[in-house]
């Protein structure tokens, strides 16, 4: 009996899994041809990316990148390959992508509008990479809405200067007062009584209009230290433009987008019904008729006399624009603080601004980064709308483009440069905004 | 509450308004509300100042002055002779019309992508990740004016139809014709018609109803009524009885026979395209500048509701499937019948706000010629009349008509699918 | 009202403009240059080259109006318009004047408080058709698909065209030259209609433009020219004889090579030396000193020079003179006397 049964008494050698399951096939066969349903799909994707990158790479590549012309384009394809079909000519594109980069910004003073965005990205590492980065760079954030027109704009660093100024004085009155509201309209008055002293300035009844008033600073700019050259807002075009209207949206409609948020979570009747109005109004329209209000009615709607130019206005609509929308995102990010954060804050006594400003913002802000990137996003591309009020963004520059006889009939190639750079522009801040959405979710959990 | 003595009565001091918590939300309201005001006011008297000294005058007058110019896609009678009103109104209609096409191929598409993103088949997956971003990061203006190129450069003229030696045909039968001036198909013609009623008499708004629309919308909804009466039957006799009777031949039969005869009674026909002088006459016109729009908006909006499905699948905790799974569900009933039913309830809201900027997007039309509210109220006719206050207040309330009922109904169908919490 | 002046924090970035002024001469002097509204790129008329400078038959006469007011003509910010923000930019002085193929009408000009001060080019909406269609006149168009470009004139004069003439067709709204022209090209439409010098232009841009005929008819009248702000007679008496002097010195002989020996001393026709300044006081009358003409044409040259360098038979535009030549060789180019 005994003899009859079989015990092992060694292990059997590991085998190796059947190749079909294993390597490249294997992978094959778990991705692509799992079942004949999906293989019949992979292949018919297959065959429509080839047919796509086929027809796309040929004409990318084989084509004319020196020509100062379309005809010389056209010249040089029929001579290369026979004819002029399905050939890019990306001639212009090197004739003109300084144009499409920075518009009619004096060339000799590129390097401002780039010295503008590198420090704008450290102005915002600090903020979007907190983790990774010095705080110390929070005083280049701090610096950078007064330095930034001032890089952009021109003029005399005295202007900046006098602004942020202003600011201090304001913060240091706050506080010298304790009392909550007192201290904040006093802090506010003397800013603004600062500013006239400042700039020094017949002091008129109209000055509500000054927080955007006219003029270069009352320190003659002739003789001021770090004079930077003016350059007029109607110089700025293409992608500069695009991104300085994106830039000053968000960075305007963030404090404002803060108020509209606490007003339409404020339990005073008024406030809120105004709050909810506005944000409901803007965001009912669509933004193209925002601005058409910005290039014809603005000018209309401001006491006789005021005239802005056109960028100024887009930008102050934009900035309304997407104060709706930042209201929205802070209030998502106010809903998603836990009520004990605001119970904590009450029961230690603090009031409700400094409860805002110690516990709930600094918290629902954090959470809200994500929301405002996308808010950024969508405005950034909203920004070639302008085109169709004859603003010359990348889009309306290559009209002008086409406007002219040695490039009247191109049109595939400078769509597709405007729409690559848009993509890498876009895709880059979508992911960072993926990036922070997963590091907040391991954060929280 | 009751045996608490009252606080011994203070007077009312002016310093109170700041200090007291009581008034101090009071005072800050009574300021609001004036300042707000004096803004409004503000706004309202530089406005009258600057009119004046354009000379001009807030009237709505012109409105009912000729428009002058021609609209190609028009669902109702119009003219260039009648008025601006009109013409306004026929443009609004165009809007809602790309706004819902749009909003409902969005739909379709951004669900079948959402769920093809999480396809097990990696090349689809990539495919459909590549599509989203795509989309997702390019202005949508960019890509209304690129399908209109492309409609425009790859498909054929309508001369390539014509003559002994055409290198095209028309397609499905010889009754759709695929041209770069838009997409003909048979129209649906009745050669006993009922005849139309028009609404609203000769005015600007004078609206024809066809009455063998109404009638077959009226047969198909009471055929609908009696499938329904059918069903609950059907589910009534199996509740007693535990045994379904076979009814699907009868619902069929309802929904379709009824209908059939109808139609066959109105002398129903297709009208299909023919070539004819430069263009195909007859059918129904679909113009590329509609077609490229509501290609552009489906595929844009598409691409961020194909994000919001794939959220709301992964919200779905993976025990769902799992259960449902363990129950012999296949994969797809487990799709449709477990996970979509409560993400649905995750995606309703941010659908709502994308079908939202879908309607509002459709504003973009200008760039392609199509003429909705935006082209034709808030541009030709602000351009002839040059009355810039009237014709945008107007076109910015239109818009935000549209989007509170937008608003409103989809908030309606959210508070139906939303979960009851107990 | 006293000039208010408003200083603040974006305060670099702003520009007053002298809408509350009517002294718009002022203005310009003080700002130091002639704000400018043109198209946003139209083949010949206006668009800017690599380099930014904007060039074209139209931003021709807002240099020669910078020269004489000025004395620079490079003193000129470009401002671009589209149909719909033209009127209101210069309504509410963004703009100093509109050198943009603007149609003199008679609603712009009195209802929308406009002063045409003169016409630089008269044009007219005609149409072009591929030869292949064996199209010859406009009333065979009966059902073909007509591409416009929107915002403007064309698609009223259209509409009454073939209302007139009772035959339908299939109207292709469009934004913009370009893609009409890419529309066209595509046979997307059996039409292009628009002005006839756009026409031109847009044809001379093609591969083969023998392929394409433009129709005999001229459906209206399309008086193009400079407008200005209602109610600043100054300013329009400048811009208007600006324009006229440049006229003149066409009909004078006045070129930009031989302006500056004519205006060295007193020469035996009266009326030169009138214009350019060596003899009387006309300069004065307009506010200006007395070589504000000579500046002018110095600029880009007379009316006929800055026809030809710009949208001349030589160039890819190709357009003739026609209508456009002196009223000595039967066109309607017509200055009133320097006198």
């Amino acid at each position: 009996m005994s003899d009859t049964s079989f015990v092992r008494t060694e292990m059997l050698a590991e085998q190796d899994p059947p190749p079909t399951s294993v390597g490249v096939i294997g992978w094959l066969r778990a991705n692509l041809f799992p079942n004949w349903w999906n293989a019949i799909l992979t292949v018919l994707c297959l065959a429509a990316i080839w047919y796509v990158l086929s027809g796309l790479l040929g004409w990318t590549l084989r084509s004319v990148w020196t020509a100062g012309s379309l005809s010389e384009c056209r010249e040089v394809m029929i001579e290369t390959w026979g004819s002029t079909h399905g050939h890019a000519c990306w001639g212009v594109i090197n004739d003109r992508w300084l144009q499409l980069l920075f518009g009619f910004y004096p060339p000799e003073l590129y390097y401002r509008p780039i010295l503008a965005l590198l420090l704008l990205i450290a102005a915002l590492a600090p903020v979007l990479f907190a983790d990774k980065v010095s705080p110390r760079l929070l005083y280049v954030t701090a610096a950078y809405p007064f330095l930034m027109p001032w890089l952009m704009w021109g003029g005399s660093i005295w202007t900046p200067v006098g602004v942020a100024a202003g600011f201090v004085v304001a913060y240091l009155v706050g506080r010298a007062l304790r009392g909550a509201v007192a201290g904040l309209v006093l802090g506010i008055l003397s800013a603004i009584i600062w500013w006239m002293v400042w700039f020094g300035f017949p002091v008129q009844t109209e000055v509500l209009a000054a927080g955007l008033g006219e003029g270069l600073a009352a320190i003659s700019p002739d003789t001021a230290p770090f004079l930077l050259e003016t350059v007029e807002s109607r110089k700025f075009g293409g992608f500069m433009l695009s991104v300085m209207i994106g830039v000053v949206a968000i960075g305007c409609s963030l404090p404002l987008g803060i108020l509209l948020a606490l007003g339409r979570q404020s339990n005073m009747l008024i406030v809120k019904a105004i709050c909810v109005g506005f944000i409901e109004f803007i965001r009912g329209v669509p933004l193209i008729t925002l601005l058409f209000v910005a290039s014809t009615l603005l000018n209309i709607f401001l006491p006789p006399g005021t005239n802005f130019d056109i960028i100024l206005r887009v930008m102050i609509m934009v900035t309304l624009f997407a104060a709706a929308y930042m209201a929205e995102v802070i209030r998502g990010g106010l809903a998603g603080l836990p009520t004990g954060q605001y119970e904590g804050a009450d029961s230690l006594g603090l009031n409700y601004w400094q409860a805002q400003r110690l516990i709930i913002m600094p918290q629902a802000l954090k959470i809200s980064i994500p929301g405002i990137v996308s808010t950024f996003i969508g405005i950034f591309k909203d920004t070639t709308l302008v085109s169709i009020i004859a603003l010359l963004d990348p889009l309306g520059l290559s009209n002008s483009i086409r406007a002219d006889t040695d490039w009247n009939g191109i049109y595939w190639e400078l769509f597709a440069f405007i729409a690559l750079l848009f993509f890498i522009a876009c895709f880059g801040m979508s992911r960072y905004s993926m990036y922070l959405e997963r590091k907040l979710k391991t954060e929280n959990d | 509450m009751a045996t608490m003595t009252d606080p011994p009565r203070e007077s009312f001091r002016l310093s109170m308004l700041i200090y007291d918590t009581r008034y101090r939300s009071l005072t800050i309201q009574v300021i609001a509300l004036f300042a707000f005001m004096l803004l409004v006011a503000w706004i309202i008297s530089n406005t009258v100042q600057n009119l004046a000294s354009l000379g001009k005058e807030v009237e709505f007058g012109f409105f009912s002055e000729p428009a002058s110019y021609d609209i190609n896609q028009r669902l109702l009678d119009y003219t260039s002779r009648d008025t601006h009103l009109r013409a306004s109104f026929m443009g609004l209609l165009n809007t809602l019309v790309v706004a819902v096409l749009g909003c409902i191929t969005a739909t379709i598409i951004g669900v079948l992508v959402g769920v093809a993103r999480l396809s097990r088949n990696w090349l689809i997956a990539r495919i459909m990740t590549v599509y989203v971003e795509m989309f997702r990061n390019v202005p949508v203006l960019l890509w209304i004016v690129f399908a209109m190129a492309i409609l425009i450069e790859s498909l054929p003229s309508p001369r390539a139809f014509r003559g002994e030696n055409a290198t095209q045909s028309l397609i499905l039968n010889d009754s759709v014709a695929i041209t770069n001036r838009g997409v003909y198909v048979p129209e649906a013609l009745f050669s006993r018609s009922l005849g139309d009623v028009r609404l609203f008499g000769e005015s600007s708004l004078r609206f024809d109803v066809s009455l063998d629309l109404v009638a077959i919308i009226a047969v198909l909804a009471a055929s609908f009524f009696v499938f329904r009466r059918i069903r609950i039957w059907a589910e009534r006799v199996q509740n007693e009885t535990g045994n379904r009777p076979t009814t699907w031949h009868f619902q069929v039969a309802v929904l379709v026979v009824p209908t059939f005869i109808l139609l066959a009674a109105l002398g129903f026909h297709l009208g299909k395209p023919e070539l004819k002088g430069f263009n195909f006459a007859g059918g129904t016109h679909l113009r590329n500048s509609l077609i490229a729009l509501w290609i552009a908006l489906s595929l844009y909006t598409a691409a961020f509701i194909a994000e919001i499905v794939r959220g709301g699948i992964l919200a779905i905790s993976k025990g769902q499937t799992e259960a449902a799974g363990s129950l012999g569900l296949r994969p797809n009933r487990i799709m449709s019948l477990v996970i979509l039913p409560q993400a649905l309830r995750v995606i309703i809201p941010p659908l709502i706000s994308n079908y939202l900027n879908l309607t509002k997007n459709s504003s973009l039309a200008i760039a392609v010629g199509y003429l909705d509210i935006t082209g034709t109220l808030g541009g030709i006719t602000l351009n002839q009349t040059g009355r810039e206050l009237e014709c945008l207040l107007l076109l910015m309330l239109i818009y935000l008509c549209i989007s509170l009922t937008i608003s409103v109904f989809m908030n309606i169908y959210n508070k139906r699918v939303a979960l009851v919490e107990r | 009202m006293q000039k208010s002046v408003f200083y603040g924090a974006l305060a670099a970035a702003v520009v007053i403009g002298g809408a509350a002024g009517a002294a718009t001469l002022d203005d310009v002097k003080a700002r130091g240059n002639l704000n400018c509204g043109v198209s946003t790129g139209l083949v010949g008329f206006a668009s800017p080259d690599a380099s930014g400078n904007w060039e074209g038959f139209d931003v021709a006469v807002c240099r020669a109006v910078a020269a004489a007011v000025l004395g620079d003509p490079q003193a000129v910010e470009f401002i671009p318009t589209t149909g719909k923000t033209r009127f209101t930019a210069l309504a509410s002085g963004e703009v100093d004047m509109l050198a943009r193929n603007t149609t003199w009408t008679f609603s712009r000009d009195t209802d929308l408080k406009l002063d045409f001060i003169g016409v630089n080019y008269y044009d007219g909406q005609g149409f072009m058709v591929p030869k292949a269609l064996g199209v010859t006149s406009a009333k065979d168009l009966d059902g073909a698909t007509v591409c416009i470009q929107t915002g403007t004139t064309t698609e009223l004069n259209l509409a009454d065209f073939f209302r007139v003439n009772n035959i339908s067709y299939e109207p292709v709204p469009i934004e913009t030259n370009a893609e009409a022209q890419q529309q066209y090209l595509a046979e997307a439409c059996d039409v292009y209609t628009t002005d006839a010098s756009g026409l031109a232009a847009t044809r001379a841009s093609f591969e083969s433009p023998g392929d394409h005929v433009i129709l005999p008819e001229i459906i209206s009248k399309e008086p193009l020219g400079p407008v200005v702000r209602h109610g600043d007679n100054e300013w329009g008496d400048i811009v208007r004889w600006t324009l006229n002097a440049l006229i003149s010195a066409e009909e004078l002989g006045i070129t930009s090579a031989n302006v500056g020996e004519l205006s060295g001393g007193p020469t035996n026709n009266p009326e030169i030396n009138r214009l350019l300044g060596t003899e009387g006081t006309l300069g004065d009358m307009i506010g200006l000193d007395s070589e504000w003409a000579q500046r002018a044409i110095m600029a880009e040259g007379n009316y006929g020079e800055i026809f030809e360098k710009n949208i001349g038979e030589n160039t890819p535009v190709g357009l003739a003179r026609g209508l456009n030549a002196q009223y000595t060789e039967g066109g309607l180019i017509y200055s009133p006397p320097f006198r």
